[in-house]
């Protein structure tokens, strides 16, 4: 890509604020989430949202391997978060990377707080994600993508868990960042939330806002994050409700 | 929770006076004791096998569950990995694991045949009330159908029987939401069946390569009447 | 959902149809299942391309980087292919290094791809000895319901042939020009079930599988490559017949690597 002098940085928001791709502060990218594509699996979804295109698969519960990681009072819930090798620009070498790890963790720790996983002692809930094309906001996609594969499992939990990344971008909260925004805005912030409850189960940040900026940032997040369990409901819904058949062969 | 009720899975709500059931649409088999599933066993241990059910956990079948007279590290005699079993469900230990059992009629080794994967959510609807959509079946192949809870489905006879009980079978599994059913499935066996139709029970095909002594038992014919399908959920005529 | 173990008389069965010429979901013992290509599926990828054969679905990426030339051949650009078999895609593969299945894929796929000159390595070449295109070649398996081999190579192909080389991006050239394969290979995979032939197996017939043979050709009639996989034995004149409807499919499938549905 080269090194970005000033004048390469792109315009993020427009005095009408509108942004780079014609967006206004509070709207999210085009999201289509379908349900069951995989055949394999227990549960799966493939999450399309902007640029980004993810596939989640859940195997589940089931035994637990290797035997040593099993717990024996609720199933254990393990979460392996991957980007393909041709996901982004610069080609990423198979394998684990450290950037990985720490969202596999995480994500994990989301659903932790949602699956009734004391139905299933020592077993293991399997979730997978394969980012196969990125544009920000792969951890929010790939989270909404296993929550819904965890219901197309039939892993019985407290709620769906919708996910969305907030920022900052010149100087204003903006919802649901994309490639350019995350990487030349001033803060980012990926949240999941249990709507049920009100409760957030994912939460980082990096970046920089006031206190204020930053309870702003919650408060968009929260409406995102409803429309986006909106989304998921209805792809679950349009999964059973419909001929199998043509539903499969989306 | 402030006075609602929540579903914690996907499901179908179904009224079942004074209850609402949600009957889950997807997701593995999940044991109940009494069921009767057919498994495949993973393991030979010493005194016990494992068998995968197509539960989150696998099955143990210990040695004094079976008819045979086993003797301790000669479990392999009996049943090996990748041999097929009806057993029926017994009672959740402590650690979580469901024991099965093969001491009972209509329980046993399976052998010939094919077995033929079904979602769980759907046996009642291949079962039909009071066994009615299995009679259908058998009837108009002339197989021996043998159907697990646990979406595993047993069917024996002449390929041509194999062949269209189990695409009567795939039928279900893809329209068993839809109303009209049983017409469909049955129309559909009409219309596949060739004017020599074989009578039921061929006999089993012996593998080759098997020394150890075949104690199979014959699997259900139609209308067996230890599946009720009331007990499992609701299997109506039509939705 | 896949169960974990399968049970022996399914394996048995199998083979008693295949006796038969006939298959567990009704096909005969040489007809693919419905195959279908989408190029382009991934644009952060210099090409791409989604293949399903039936159930199993794989999706191959390309992308193309400057790099060193190897010593040995100064003058030519660098492929090298990678086939991801992940958990993702079936419960009967693990997390962590690629298995010896993984490798095979992978392995089986370049040397068609090579042996064919599927691309002109020479053209990929910038300066002799000093700056070459390495072209990686990323095959990921979405869903494996059988006849990985096929499908990958499939993917692989149909990825190169929509390929763009990105040399405007890297300040190598003027502009992006397309990849443009010289020759379109395929694979083909048979498996051997009792006396019977049949192409294209499910995973189930993997398993019942006495023996596999992978067929490679290329658009002007030749073989390239062929592997023998699994435990089992084929004549020559077995041989003989699965390259002449290797050569047969192989030219329906070519007509799918350039985007369509057969």
């Amino acid at each position: 890509m080269g090194s970005v002098g000033a004048k390469d940085i792109p315009v993020l928001l427009t005095p009408e604020g509108l942004r780079i791709d014609g967006r206004r502060l509070d709207e999210l990218r085009p999201l289509r989430i379908q349900a069951g594509p995989l055949h394999q699996a227990d549960g799966s979804a493939f999450v399309e949202w902007g640029a980004n295109k993810v596939m989640a698969a859940v195997y589940g519960p089931r035994e637990v391997h290797p035997r040593h990681l099993q717990q024996n009072h609720k199933a254990v819930i393990q979460c392996k978060y991957n980007m393909a090798a041709f996901s982004v620009d610069e080609r990423k070498r198979p394998g684990l990377d450290r950037r990985s790890q720490e969202i596999s963790k995480v994500i994990a720790e989301a659903f932790e707080s949602v699956v009734f996983a004391e139905e299933f002692p020592r077993t293991s809930i399997d979730v997978y994600i394969e980012v196969l094309q990125a544009n920000a906001g792969t951890r929010c996609a790939g989270l909404v993508a296993a929550s819904v594969a965890l219901a197309d499992a039939g892993i019985p939990m407290v709620d769906l868990v919708p996910a969305v990344a907030v920022g900052k971008i010149s100087g204003q909260i903006a919802l649901d960042l994309k490639k350019e925004e995350d990487n030349f805005g001033e803060a980012d912030l990926p949240m999941a939330l249990v709507p049920q409850s009100g409760r957030l189960v994912l939460l980082q940040m990096e970046g920089h806002m006031t206190p204020d900026e930053l309870s702003r940032a919650l408060d968009l997040g929260v409406v995102g994050c409803k429309a986006i369990y909106e989304k998921m409901k209805q792809a679950l819904r349009d999964r059973y409700s419909v001929d199998p058949i043509a539903a499969g062969a989306a | 929770m402030g006075g609602k009720v929540y579903a914690s899975i996907l499901g179908l709500l179904a009224p079942k006076p004074p209850f609402l059931q949600v009957i889950p649409l997807s997701g593995r088999y999940i044991p109940k004791p009494e069921d009767v599933v057919i498994g495949t066993v993973t393991d030979a241990q010493g005194t016990f096998w494992l068998l995968d059910i197509g539960a989150p956990r696998w099955a143990p079948l210990h040695m004094t569950g079976t008819p045979w007279d086993v003797q301790i590290g000669e479990t392999e005699k009996f049943l090996r990995v990748r041999d097929s079993v009806i057993v029926r469900v017994e009672n959740l230990d402590p650690t979580g694991r469901i024991g099965v059992t093969m001491l009972g009629a209509g329980l046993g080794k399976l052998e010939g045949g094919t077995i033929v994967n079904v979602s769980p959510a759907r046996i009642p609807r291949v079962v039909g009330r009071g066994g009615s959509m299995i009679e259908t079946i058998t009837r108009h192949t002339g197989a021996q159908v043998a159907v697990g809870q646990n979406g595993r489905v047993w069917i024996n006879g002449t390929p041509d029987a194999i062949l269209r009980a189990s695409e009567a079978l795939r039928l279900i599994e893809e329209q068993g939401q839809r109303r009209g059913l049983t017409e469909r499935v049955e129309s559909y066996l009409i219309s596949t069946s060739s004017s020599n139709d074989q009578g039921p029970g061929v006999a089993p095909h012996e593998s080759a390569h098997r020394d150890a002594p075949a104690h199979s038992v014959p699997p259900v014919g139609p209308a067996d009447e230890r599946i009720d399908p009331d007990s499992v959920g609701p299997a109506p005529d039509e939705y | 959902m896949t169960p974990e173990v399968t049970a022996e008389i399914r394996t048995s069965h199998i083979l008693d149809l295949a006796g038969e010429g006939k298959r567990l979901d009704g096909r005969g013992p040489d007809e693919y299942r419905h195959v279908e290509v989408v190029p382009g599926f991934v644009t952060t990828a210099d090409g791409s391309a989604l293949v399903r054969i039936g159930d199993t679905a794989v999706l191959a990426g390309v992308k193309l980087e400057p790099g060193k030339p190897f010593p040995d051949t100064p003058n030519a650009g660098v492929l090298t292919t990678n086939a991801e078999l992940i958990p993702l895609s079936s419960p009967v593969f693990e997390p962590g290094p690629p298995q010896p299945g993984a490798i095979e894929v992978s392995r089986v796929v370049d040397r068609a791809i090579r042996a064919a000159e599927a691309i002109d390595l020479t053209r990929l070449c910038v300066t002799p000895g000093e700056k070459t295109w390495v072209c990686y070649v990323d095959l990921h398996v979405l869903d494996h319901s059988g006849n990985l081999i096929d499908a990958a190579m499939l993917a692989g192909v149909s990825a190169l042939a929509h390929a763009t080389v990105p040399a405007k991006r890297f300040g190598i050239a003027e502009s992006d020009y397309p990849l443009d394969l010289q020759h379109v290979p395929v694979e083909c995979t048979f498996v051997r079930l009792g006396d019977t032939l049949v192409i294209d197996p499910t995973f189930d017939e993997e398993l019942a599988a006495q023996g596999r043979l992978t067929i490679a050709t290329d658009e002007t009639g030749r073989v390239v490559a062929m592997q023998k996989g699994l435990v089992g034995a084929f004549s020559p004149d077995d041989v003989r017949e699965v390259v002449r409807r290797a050569l047969v499919h192989g030219d329906r499938l070519r007509i799918a690597a350039r985007g369509g549905k057969t």
